[in-house]
């Protein structure tokens, strides 16, 4: 039926789970480590960021599982026509799909002819059509999909509207009853019983802050429920100018800006901790060379660095089309492409912090006792420095996130970002941006884009805070600079 | 000092080549000239002749670094190397596709960059710097703590839509200005105002929120407590102390962008159509134009690394303690 594909992407996002995994449950042993992260817990802005970036992460990596399905095949024309296929035995079909388009497939297949406003039942356009008698109207026809279900638009749509909200509220109780007992039976203390943790709850008188991480879990369903039913009957963000349902093209948004977010500083990651601690470690030329490659590459203004990356990528894919067996491969690998490139121009931040970071540690005593016990220089690295800087390269990671989130909007704007085909914000944002100038005014796809952008970079830089309070007791030395693309875009934008 | 400055000198210089090495092999080696060629030829099938024709015209047609034809000292010299590439550290770019010269291309843009830019950076300073006074000196306040909020929420704004909500609340509905555009000389004020306002708001939340932190950790210094210890009021001590220290970092902090405002900005530029360099490479990008983005790419590491320059000589004229090692 399926055949599994296995994008470049999908691969490091399946490597990042495993490492943040093993991370986890490293941490769960090391007592230090769990001091600081309950510290993280301890804040509500950084519980609350968390219970929203889950559920962009759910979306994100329902959408990293891809398949291509199978075609149903004449047995008869495949063996005259593709002799070679049919002795493969199946067929697959041509575009790769994801767990998330399945699960999305009422909003992907249905599309309309062009705009649609949220919620619309009738077109966005007067449009020429033909009445009952034969004669030509300009009216606003009725959607294809949009509220099809509807008789009598004008006198229906209120009605079902508010009673489908009714029904998603009603639903978004009772699964935010359920998952709240989950959470409260799990989380109570052993000792405690339940109606006393709960009440402590209510009070907002726990250790961690579950109050609040039950508000936003009830507001989140309270608008996701309401919005997942209105979606089966409605375009519920309009559509844009192709007739794409915008609610689609947003959670397929989420997966390219969460892929370009974390696997950027994935790649990067063990170039800048190696060349950083040996950088700081040896000194002298290995120091000096070091230093040199990083200077030089963080004087090449970024965007322009990947600007010029991007086009020569271009022009080489261009020429090899053989590579690419679909149109799906083809921008992923741009996507893994633009994450390196990213990387490879931020990576030059954490290696200088890294590098200072272990000049201090080497004079330390324990380094010293480990040299003079003649311990390999490598092994002191790996078993004394490493762990002693790993704060730095967490809050590194993910202060950079949301720096990159938004440098994809910006890249893609430029035409040096993901692959065109590929939806993301930035594509999203570049398609609408004349749209502010239309009468009347096309508006929500902007703010689709902008909402979902604005909700995901917030909970990241609030999350971000968060940890960098708890493992940086010394706040300048990584608080964060004005951002990342700050060498060519000046002071503004 | 002048030893150290001329070191540091001797080692910008080093740093140019290197990013003069890397940019060649990227647009050269990676990127050979008949893949431009057969790129900006349009398709697939083009004739090897219009290939040839088409690096002969553009001095494409030589080896990169070592060429076995020519005499003498001309096999080092009649190279890509030298003539594409070394040729950029005399300011020499030749000429972009559609024939334009690019050094006059770029002196004459790099004005109108400079007008936007400029009063965005000096405007920007003064705003940034105030508002960080006013939650550092309203700390864990009501004040503070909005404030931090607001420059959160700012800076996870993405600086398209403050461009896009910008041009559409101010141009569109409001008609004070023109939406996009651009005159030379005093007439270009009508024009400017709206993007140096865009990009006054758009850096404020990460800007803003830098600045307060620094200020916040001045605070917390020693000589601070002495000041207070000693009976100053908490305004003096704010003004007197705590401001002209905490202007050294974030001073010699902001030195290091002053060159590159020649540079503009891409997007706000391409945005509000003022032709300065920053839409100048936009347009390159949009039309593969890799002649003019290898000159910017150069232009602009220049301009970093004479930024990089200008903070090490700002630190040792503001801070007599620095030691030239």
């Amino acid at each position: 039926m399926f055949l599994p594909v296995i994008l470049w992407t999908d691969a490091l996002v399946f490597l990042l789970l495993a490492v943040v995994c093993t991370f986890a449950m490293h941490a769960r042993r090391q007592e230090h480590l769990r001091a600081s992260w309950r510290r993280v817990a301890q804040s509500p802005a950084a519980m609350s960021a968390a219970v929203i970036l889950g559920a962009f992460i759910i979306i994100g990596f329902m959408d990293s599982i891809h398949f291509q399905r199978t075609l149903e095949v004449n047995n008869d024309q495949t063996s005259v026509s593709t002799p070679r296929l049919a002795g493969a035995g199946t067929i697959y079909a041509p575009e790769v799909k994801s767990v998330l388009d399945l699960a999305l497939d009422h909003l992907a297949s249905r599309s309309e002819r062009t705009y649609s406003a949220p919620l619309a039942t009738n077109a966005f356009s007067r449009e020429a059509t033909e009445g009952p008698n034969g004669e030509s109207l300009r009216d606003y026809p009725r959607l294809r999909y949009g509220g099809a279900h509807l008789k009598d638009p004008q006198a229906q749509w209120l009605p079902d509207v508010v009673l489908t909200l009714v029904r998603g509220a009603a639903l978004a109780v009772v699964i935010w009853y359920v998952l709240s007992l989950l959470v409260l039976i799990a989380a109570r203390p052993d000792d405690m019983p339940v109606n006393v943790f709960t009440a402590n709850v209510w009070r907002g008188e726990t250790e961690l802050p579950w109050r609040t991480v039950l508000v936003t879990l009830a507001l989140m369903l309270l608008v996701a429920l309401p919005v997942a039913l209105l979606a089966r009957e409605y375009h519920v963000l309009g559509t844009d100018k192709v007739g794409q349902d915008v609610l689609y093209l947003s959670l397929k948004s989420v997966r390219t800006a969460l892929v370009i977010g974390t696997l950027t500083t994935l790649v990067m990651l063990p170039f800048a901790v190696l060349f950083g601690i040996m950088a700081g470690y040896f000194r002298g030329w290995i120091d000096d060379l070091i230093q040199y490659l990083y200077t030089t590459l963080n004087s090449i203004p970024s965007v322009l660095l990947i600007a010029a990356a991007v086009l020569v990528l271009q022009v080489q894919m261009d020429a090899r089309p053989e590579l690419f067996p679909t149109a799906s491969h083809r921008a992923d690998f741009r996507l893994l492409f633009l994450c390196i490139i990213l990387g490879i121009t931020s990576w030059t931040g954490l290696c200088r912090l890294l590098r200072g970071e272990t000049l201090k540690l080497r004079e330390l005593e324990y380094v010293q006792a480990a040299q003079a016990f003649g311990v390999s220089d490598w092994r002191i690295m790996w078993r004394h420095l490493l762990p002693n800087v790993m704060h730095v390269v967490l809050i590194s990671v993910v202060m950079d996130f949301s720096g990159l989130v938004l440098a994809e909007a910006v890249l893609s704007y430029v035409g040096v970002g993901v692959d065109p085909t590929m939806t993301s914000f930035g594509t999203m944002i570049n398609a609408a941006r004349l749209e502010m100038g239309r009468e009347p005014m096309v508006w929500w796809s902007l703010a689709s884009a902008f909402v979902f952008m604005l909700l995901l970079v917030l909970a990241a830089n609030l999350l971000a805070d968060a940890v960098r309070d708890a493992f940086d007791p010394r706040v300048r030395v990584l608080a964060r600079k004005p951002a990342v693309l700050d060498a060519t875009e000046g002071a503004a934008a | 000092m002048t030893a150290y400055i001329v070191r540091r000198c001797l080692y910008a210089v080093l740093i140019l080549i290197g990013v003069n090495l890397i940019t060649f092999w990227l647009f050269f080696k990676v990127n050979t000239p008949d893949d431009m060629a057969r790129m900006q030829l349009g398709n697939k099938r083009v004739a090897a002749e219009a290939i040839n024709r088409w690096k002969a015209d553009r001095g494409y047609d030589k080896p990169l670094f070592y060429n076995a034809g020519a005499q003498g000292a001309a096999a080092l010299t009649d190279t890509l190397y030298v003539g594409k590439s070394l040729e950029m550290f005399r300011f020499e770019f030749g000429a972009a596709d559609d024939g334009r010269d690019i050094a006059h291309e770029i002196t004459t843009r790099m004005w109108p960059s400079l007008a936007l830019a400029l009063p965005v950076f000096i405007l920007g300073l003064a705003v940034y710097i105030a508002f960080a006074l006013l939650m550092a000196f309203f700390r864990a306040t009501y004040i503070d703590f909005w404030g931090v909020v607001l420059c959160v929420a700012m800076m996870s704004i993405s600086g398209l839509f403050y461009i896009i909500g910008g041009q559409y609340l101010v141009a569109k509905i409001w008609a004070l200005v023109p939406i996009s555009g651009y005159a030379p000389g005093f007439d270009s004020a009508r024009f400017l105002m709206l993007p140096v306002l865009v990009g006054l708001v758009g850096g404020l939340g990460s800007s803003a929120r830098w600045y307060r932190t620094i200020f916040l950790e001045e605070v917390s210094r020693d000589y601070v407590r002495t000041a207070r210890a000693k009976g100053l009021a908490e305004t003096t001590v704010f003004f007197r102390h705590v401001l002209k220290n905490a202007m050294i970092p974030i001073l010699t902090g902001v030195v290091v962008s002053i060159p590159l405002l020649f540079m503009g900005s891409l997007i706000t530029e391409s945005f509000f159509g003022i032709p300065g360099l920053g839409s100048y490479t936009i347009e390159a990008i949009q039309a593969q134009d890799f002649g003019v983005v290898r000159a910017m790419v150069f232009i602009g590491s220049v301009l970093y690394i004479a930024g990089l320059l200008l903070t090490d000589i700002s630190y040792t004229l503001v801070d007599p303690r620095v030691r030239f090692e």
